[in-house]
């Protein structure tokens, strides 16, 4: 496996604000590796992937996509953006701001469009993903009058048609509902040896197991630990510290008792208990 | 509104009216595009043609000094939007606004502009003058007449073909790039203003004093305002990440065809016979 994406030292701010919303952050993503990002609301994650597409640029720090340094001198230039957007697809938290095209053909269309793929092709693709995302019955729906499932599956497919080597995803499973959720799981699941690399930012630990080979806990903008998802898992300490689970008081056989609360394949995990 | 216009009776107060009437005429002019699927006389013109001719027409109602000769423009766009199959319950909302915008606008001038007096306003003996009344009465109609041919360009055409003529009639790729957002940032804003009113009104019990009620629409604004920010950035970015880079490409190439080569003289009779009338 060859490194895709190689940040150093990254450190990025928003404006008016005093707290970095990345500091220090060093990390190597692995072509065909399956990265799990978990984080507390505000943790950075977003922050990141929106880096890790060339979409924010850090303030300080390095990063290198395909072995080139990915700032905005680079993605200036024509061939370069072309290129690298056609490897990396982001698919973004909140479908909305996503789809902007009056149907949901056009919507899948509008990146081989901009890739300029002949017209041929982009009809055979189109329908190709739709099919695969099983949403040939929405191809003349606007997306707007979709459901949150239907609209996430709309986004995912106007990614996918590119066929990108790297798939970012904020919050996937975010404000669905279960079965979409779990369409949206199985979609990553599958994936597992496509050979594509796959970086999903959650708080879902749910998913995790399912969807990673490697994880990374955000804290306030930096990493504070880097392992399997299996052993980050089972660090209920370190879980809690970082806001990802909660100590709640509730009631199992009629006995009254507080722990470290999360579900895990659907079992409620007591091994923490405080 | 998660994404649906409203239908049926709604409840709350005019500034959520007055949203969520503006998200519905967006959605149905923006989005529903049922009107460019018609077979009207607008719909089977090329939309090259169809932006030039809407430019056409507007610079000529903005270039005239002749009251007739606009009235004349705003004829033709009424029977363009009769033949379009274009409903006029869809163009009153934006005629009535485009009134009350710029009636409050050229409203003063009817009692300031000098010139003989056509009549006294009772009470506050405000004289009218007829130099004045001109003025105003030629200020909405070529608001009216912009407005009208604006709507018709958009609703009888795809959004992305709109955009992709502008690049073909030269308009620089940041307008294009700034509209194409817009597009869909104005329809987010207006759907989270709504959703955010709707909120405010399931935790208002009673009825809030008027300062109550004004405190509380500034702190929406404000809200709004920082949410807005936050939209538009990321709308951008999903375009961006999409490789879009201000060049428009659509699945459909354009052509001219006979509707066309009708058209092109009829409109540059009009857009002369206009310019030159409205001059004299």
């Amino acid at each position: 496996m060859d490194a895709l994406f190689t940040l150093n030292n990254i450190r990025y701010d928003y404006a008016n604000t005093a707290q970095p919303a990345l500091h220090d952050v060093s990390m190597t993503i692995m072509r065909g590796q399956r990265v799990a990002i978990m984080g507390a609301n505000g943790s950075g994650k977003s922050t990141l992937l929106r880096i890790l597409d060339g979409l924010y640029f850090p303030k300080s720090g390095t990063i290198t996509a395909f072995g080139e340094p990915l700032d905005e001198h680079h993605l200036m230039d024509d061939t370069y953006a072309h290129a690298f957007r056609k490897r990396v697809a982001f698919v973004f938290q909140n479908p909305d701001v996503q789809l902007f095209n009056p149907t949901v053909y056009d919507e899948v269309a509008f990146g081989p469009l901009q890739m300029r793929w002949d017209k041929e092709k982009i009809a055979r693709s189109v329908a190709e993903t739709l099919d695969m995302l099983e949403i040939s019955h929405l191809r003349d729906r606007a997306p707007h009058r979709l459901s949150g499932g239907e609209k996430k599956r709309v986004a995912i497919a106007s990614v996918l048609i590119l066929d990108p080597e790297v798939i970012l995803l904020d919050e996937p499973t975010a404000a669905l509902d279960p079965k979409s959720q779990s369409m949206v799981v199985d979609f990553l699941v599958g994936w597992a040896n496509s050979g594509k690399t796959i970086v999903t930012a959650t708080h879902d630990l749910d998913t995790v197991p399912d969807i990673a080979d490697d994880a990374y806990i955000f804290q306030q903008g930096t990493i504070v630990a880097h392992d399997t998802p299996a052993n980050l898992l089972q660090n209920h300490e370190l879980l809690l510290a970082a806001n990802l689970i909660h100590a709640h008081h509730h009631h199992h056989d009629g006995v009254p008792h507080t722990h470290p609360h999360f579900h895990l394949g659907h079992e409620h995990d007591h091994s923490g208990e405080i | 509104m998660g994404g649906e216009a409203h239908h049926g009776k709604r409840r709350g107060n005019f500034i959520q009216r007055t949203i969520d009437s503006l998200a519905e005429t967006l959605e149905r002019s923006l989005y529903a595009e049922q009107f460019a699927e018609e077979r009207g006389i607008l719909q089977r013109l090329d939309p090259r043609v169809k932006l030039v001719a809407v430019l056409g027409f507007i610079i000529c109602s903005a270039a005239s000094r002749n009251l007739p000769v606009v009235g004349a423009i705003a004829l033709v766009a009424v029977v363009l939007a009769l033949l379009s199959r274009i409903p006029f319950t869809s163009l009153t909302p934006v005629w009535i606004g485009m009134f009350v915008f710029s009636g409050l606008i050229a409203g003063p001038a009817i009692f300031l502009t000098p010139g003989p007096s056509l009549a006294t306003l009772p009470w506050l003996g405000w004289h009218v003058s007829s130099y004045g009344l001109r003025s105003a009465a030629l200020l909405i109609l070529r608001s009216e007449v912009s407005i009208t041919f604006s709507v018709l360009l958009v609703m009888t055409t795809p959004w992305i073909h709109v955009m992709k003529s502008m690049r073909v009639v030269g308009v620089p790729t940041t307008v294009v790039v700034i509209l194409g957002m817009t597009y869909r940032y104005i329809f987010l804003m207006l759907q989270s203003a709504s959703d955010m009113f709707e909120a405010r009104q399931s935790r208002v019990i009673g009825k809030l004093s008027d300062s109550d009620a004004r405190r509380l629409a500034s702190a929406t604004v404000g809200v709004l305002l920082s949410k807005s920010f936050q939209l538009s950035n990321d709308v951008y970015l999903a375009m961006q990440s999409r490789g879009f880079r201000g060049e428009v490409y659509t699945l459909d190439e354009f052509r001219l065809g006979q509707n066309d080569y009708i058209a092109i003289p009829l409109i540059f009779t009009i857009f002369v016979s206009g310019i030159w009338f409205g001059l004299v």
